[in-house]
């Protein structure tokens, strides 16, 4: 690098190589696991034991993959719907949801608001595993244990989203604007449609994306609940290893394959992601 | 009135107080309705979701802690105490407890150092910056149980990865399926691989909050490199530093996915070497079926986590009161904050 950082010239000046070289080493860790995974995945059930295994990939990718979505026992098809469905629907909903609640904390006066809104959040620090007994009683007296539903409707909203939009529409959304539409006669819920939420579209874009990540790679309620025939993409993965457990091509293929959603959403909207969290944290 | 919003057309205080309720058109009436209980309705989808699925199980968990609970008939027979008496004189359950220790804190304290290191990083004048802020964050869109099963493979006690190129350089291989702290290490990796990233953008926010002029004024001074990061970067970045370390603690004692992935029977090792206490929970209520005692085990994980959480809460407190430099910052730093987040 030509330049050359001075003491003086702290925020102007480009970092040294030595800082994008770290920062390369970091990229290649992130990296590294998934290339393991595609060179064991696409060799055969003898690539992980050779000692001098090569560091090219084989030719058997397609193959194994092929391998793991007709074996019955994976159901890789069915797995890969649900996880759609469920994860589409959890984003969705929550998002809905969160953004109403979030309008009327953040916009709207009302009786008990205040108390109301600390509930939401002492909400945010309970763990799942607290009520997980229970619920999954709960979910066998309704008859719901083994169907999507019981992923899906604890799920619907989520205390975190609201909390999220009754940040964010607090910050972005001037009062000002829904006397406005007060004024011309909207009622509330044409209000909440017409200003409010295009006033939350960039948080509630973040906010879908990231109930929809969080979601579809959720294990422990669905491993509970669901029914190995009639699984999300984690559980299947779970049941990869039960069945493969010797061989490790295909459970890394399998891995890869079930990953791939997911990397593709990332190199789409990965900037969002990224942005999200910044953003996130300096709110949180 | 509960509202500030109020239709043009509405009648005055005045008029509904004297008698003016009557005068009200059923148009106008409704529209006090909707002001007055449109809120209610629209938070309410929130609290009855929460309701039903968190609320009244938690309560109920409490309940059935005390019950022999029959998993056949659907009901139990109280016995009072007797569940919590078990699980805590239960040996595997302190194996759990310290497991669930020992691997929280091999992976929150690695990862909290490299997480603010990659972050002073991209704290640079970088160029490409979201490229680099992407290839951090990679890893955190990877489902725990896949991470699990790439780095169970990985670490491998005969053909793993770690092993050969350990014995290539020369060192005895490591049994990291079978000795305690080498399978904690293995899965406090898993956790690391997957919220490093995740943790240093949190951090990169807060170090992009602190006004530059600390650092020009810093580096008049005759401060370097690293005493600017130690002097003003690490002191400014705290109470960030320690809402990660609160929110990595929730989750990092609720482990399950990766120790339950790490081999393939899913029951912690041989002697449970890395039994965790989700795992020892999820065992006594799905394997030996006893939901009165797993609710138990939910109980005490619950309180553990609070203890904790309580016990960081007030280091905090202690550590922010203690720092008089991102006092006196703050306000700038919030206003910082405002204008990012109204754009």
């Amino acid at each position: 690098m030509a330049r050359r950082k001075t003491s003086t010239s702290i925020s102007s000046g480009r970092p040294s190589w030595f800082v994008y070289g770290a920062l390369a080493v970091v990229l290649a860790t992130a990296i590294f696991p998934f290339y393991w995974s595609f060179l064991i995945g696409s060799g055969d059930q003898s690539t992980i034991y050779d000692q001098n295994m090569s560091w090219w990939p084989g030719g058997n990718f397609l193959a194994n993959a092929a391998a793991v979505i007709s074996n019955p026992a994976v159901s890789f098809w069915k797995a890969l719907s649900n996880s759609i469905i469920v994860s589409t629907t959890t984003a969705v909903s929550t998002v809905v949801l969160s953004t109403l609640a979030g309008f009327a904390f953040a916009k709207l006066r009302f009786k008990g608001s205040g108390p109301l809104l600390v509930a939401v959040i002492a909400t945010m620090a309970v763990p799942v595993q607290l009520g997980v007994v229970p619920l999954y009683i709960l979910m066998q007296k309704f008859g719901w244990t083994g169907s999507l539903g019981a992923v899906i409707i604890p799920a619907l909203v989520t205390a975190f989203g609201v909390f999220w939009m009754t940040q964010y529409l607090s910050q972005s959304l001037p009062t000002e604007l829904i006397e406005a539409a007060r004024v011309d006669g909207c009622s509330m819920i044409r209000t909440f449609w017409h200003v409010g939420l295009p006033a939350a579209r960039p948080a509630a874009a973040m906010l879908a994306l990231f109930t929809f990540v969080t979601t579809w790679n959720n294990f422990f309620w669905p491993f509970i609940v669901l029914d190995p025939k009639n699984p999300t993409l984690p559980v299947a993965l779970s049941l990869l290893q039960a069945n493969y457990f010797v061989d490790y091509s295909l459970v890394l293929a399998g891995v890869l394959l079930a990953t791939l959603p997911l990397l593709l959403l990332f190199i789409f909207t990965g900037k969002q992601l990224v942005s999200g969290i910044m953003q996130g944290a300096v709110k949180g | 009135m509960t509202t500030t919003l109020q239709r043009p057309d509405r009648p005055t205080d005045e008029q509904r107080q004297s008698g003016g309720k009557a005068k009200l058109t059923l148009r106008q009436r409704l529209g006090r309705w909707d002001v007055k209980y449109s809120p209610y309705l629209y938070i309410a989808p929130f609290f009855i979701v929460f309701g039903i699925t968190g609320l009244f199980p938690i309560l109920y968990t409490a309940f059935i802690s005390m019950m022999d609970w029959d998993q056949v008939r659907n009901t139990g027979e109280f016995i009072g105490l007797d569940q919590f008496a078990f699980v805590l004189q239960d040996r595997e359950f302190w194996i759990a407890l310290r497991n669930t220790f020992s691997i929280f804190l091999l992976s929150s304290v690695p990862q909290l150092i490299v997480a603010t290191f990659i972050a002073a990083m991209l704290d640079q004048n970088l160029r490409a910056k979201t490229f680099w802020r992407m290839g951090v964050l990679l890893p955190y869109v990877v489902a725990p149980v896949a991470v699990a099963l790439i780095f169970s493979n990985m670490f491998g006690d005969k053909y793993g990865l770690v092993n050969s190129v350990l014995n290539d350089l020369g060192f005895q291989s490591i049994l990291w399926h079978t000795d305690v702290i080498p399978s904690h290490i293995a899965i406090a990796t898993m956790v690391n691989f997957r919220w490093t990233g995740y943790n240093a953008l949190i951090l990169l926010a807060a170090m992009q909050a602190i006004p530059r002029d600390l650092y020009e004024a810093a580096a008049l001074d005759g401060a370097g490199t690293s005493r600017r990061f130690f002097s003003v970067t690490m002191p400014q970045i705290r109470p960030t530093l320690v809402f990660v370390i609160i929110t990595s603690t929730i989750g990092g004692l609720q482990i399950f996915d990766e120790p339950r992935m790490y081999d393939t029977y899913g029951l912690g090792g041989a002697n449970k070497q890395w039994l965790t206490i989700t795992m020892y929970l999820y065992n006594t209520g799905w394997v030996k079926f006893n939901f009165g005692r797993a609710a138990a085990v939910a109980w005490i994980l619950f309180l553990i986590i609070v203890t904790i959480s309580l016990v960081n809460f007030f280091l905090t407190q202690r550590l922010i009161a203690s720092d008089t430099v991102a006092k006196k910052a703050k306000p700038k730093q919030k206003q910082l904050s405002a204008s990012k987040g109204g754009k």
